[in-house]
């Protein structure tokens, strides 16, 4: 059973960087993949996405520095001091060599800090947390900083209006006497398909054929493209998150009721109401930012913590439960404590790499 | 399990447009003018809530009629 606990460890902040630029559902954009089956306002009423935040110019990694300045900055660490780097992501700076590393060297941190890449989505940050917990728990590592998002998108391919761009950071420190984090987490690779990019890799690799557009369920795109079967990860989502949530409660003997916060993926709002309703959650605790960022992948959570809890979770000591669900078939759920928790304003980037507020 | 005629009033809740005395059991509900993608999500909710039985794409692309659905969560109980 895939259970785990790790003590000694806490989440010192978190920040998100988004691209300033706005693309409204309602009024889609040229490159937005509109479909002809229903309206752009059905589109909003159903996914609860009316805007989200596009760029054509930043990587995940652009924006995942903008936020780490931000945070070390806020939080007072000195780079010296910085660990590890994991960076969650599918969008990646180079297909080789890792972009954690290229982290390394852009912030300014030791040539002694520990950097991996984890390729992962929807689930990547409650996965890329139980990295981190376990790289700290032995003492041997005391600071680590959390990179998840995705970024970026390309010309003259379509993007789906259900998805937003964002690059979050989470710091998180070793510190003995701390409660630390319990995890519950799961795979189903028969679902491996559900959520694919099929060429690109070294299973198929890029063809002119790559480049054509093909019907699939989710309308036209190249084979380069992520396409989705909507019905299955839908099917998948609220049928899998509430039990994920379930089994952690129940191996470590918790009432996940008595949590202030239930931070879900931000799926799609028809997705996480099921998946709330299901575990008899009310809306106030069940925070929610896909109306204004849409499904930001593996920076939905972190980035939902930002821009939803601030004044809020780093006032006072809070108890989190987040569920990460998605392309994979992946799953993971996390329960934790925060106290004096560090959030960070919401860094805004522009299309030439500037911070703008 | 519910029955036929308690799955057609269920099914018929998820419309919008569509007159639900019109809708039976032998309805082809891909052909109704309001049929789109994000009914079938509202179809998967209200299968996994009242049958606890967790639809694939496929089996509602397979399907023709309201009954070939039931046959499938009859299928999967």
């Amino acid at each position: 059973m895939a259970f785990f606990e790790f003590k000694n460890v806490r989440i010192a902040g978190i920040s998100a960087a988004v691209p300033s630029f706005v693309a409204n559902n309602l009024h889609p954009l040229p490159e937005d993949a509109v479909s002809s089956d229903y309206t752009p306002e059905d589109f909003v009423k159903t996914t609860g996405v009316l805007e989200r935040r596009i760029t054509f110019t930043q990587t995940t990694s652009d924006l995942c520095f903008h936020a780490a300045e931000k945070l070390i900055a806020d939080l007072n660490w000195k780079r010296e001091e910085i660990d590890a780097v994991i960076f969650v992501s599918q969008s990646r700076d180079y297909t080789v060599p890792a972009t954690s590393g290229i982290m390394q060297e852009r912030l300014g941190l030791s040539q002694e800090t520990y950097c991996i890449d984890l390729t992962l989505g929807c689930s990547g940050w409650v996965y890329g947390l139980h990295t981190v917990a376990s790289l700290l728990s032995t003492g041997c590592m005391k600071r680590a900083l959390l990179m998840a998002g995705d970024s970026k998108a390309v010309r003259p391919m379509t993007i789906s209006p259900l998805f937003g761009h964002a690059g979050t950071v989470t710091a998180v420190e070793y510190i003995e006497g701390e409660q630390g984090f319990r995890f519950h987490c799961g795979t189903d690779g028969s679902g491996y398909d559900a959520i694919i990019i099929p060429d690109g890799g070294t299973r198929n690799l890029t063809t002119p054929k790559s480049f054509q557009l093909e019907a699939c369920e989710d309308g036209m795109k190249t084979r380069l493209q992520p396409r989705m079967k909507g019905m299955d990860v839908f099917s998948f989502g609220i049928t899998t998150a509430p039990k994920s949530v379930k089994k952690l409660a129940e191996h470590f003997g918790f009432d996940y009721l008595t949590y202030d916060y239930l931070v879900l993926h931000q799926a799609n709002m028809a997705m996480n109401s099921m998946i709330a309703k299901k575990l008899k959650l009310p809306v106030e605790k069940v925070p929610s930012c896909m109306h204004h960022y849409g499904n930001t992948s593996s920076a939905s959570i972190p980035l939902t913590i930002v821009t939803e809890l601030k004044g809020v979770a780093d006032k006072e000591p809070k108890q989190f439960i987040c569920c990460g669900f998605g392309v994979g078939l992946s799953w993971a759920t996390v329960a934790l404590q925060t106290d004096h928790l560090v959030i960070s304003d919401v860094v805004e980037v522009d299309e030439a790499g500037n911070v703008v507020m | 399990m519910k029955t036929i005629d308690e799955f057609v009033a269920l099914f018929a809740e998820q419309l919008d447009d569509t007159d639900p005395s019109t809708v039976t059991a032998q309805t082809k509900f891909r052909d109704l003018e309001e049929w789109s993608s994000l009914l079938a999500l509202s179809l998967i909710s209200m299968v996994d809530e009242e049958f606890d039985v967790a639809l694939k794409g496929d089996d509602v692309k397979n399907s023709e009629t309201i009954e070939d659905v039931y046959n499938v969560i009859k299928s999967k109980i």
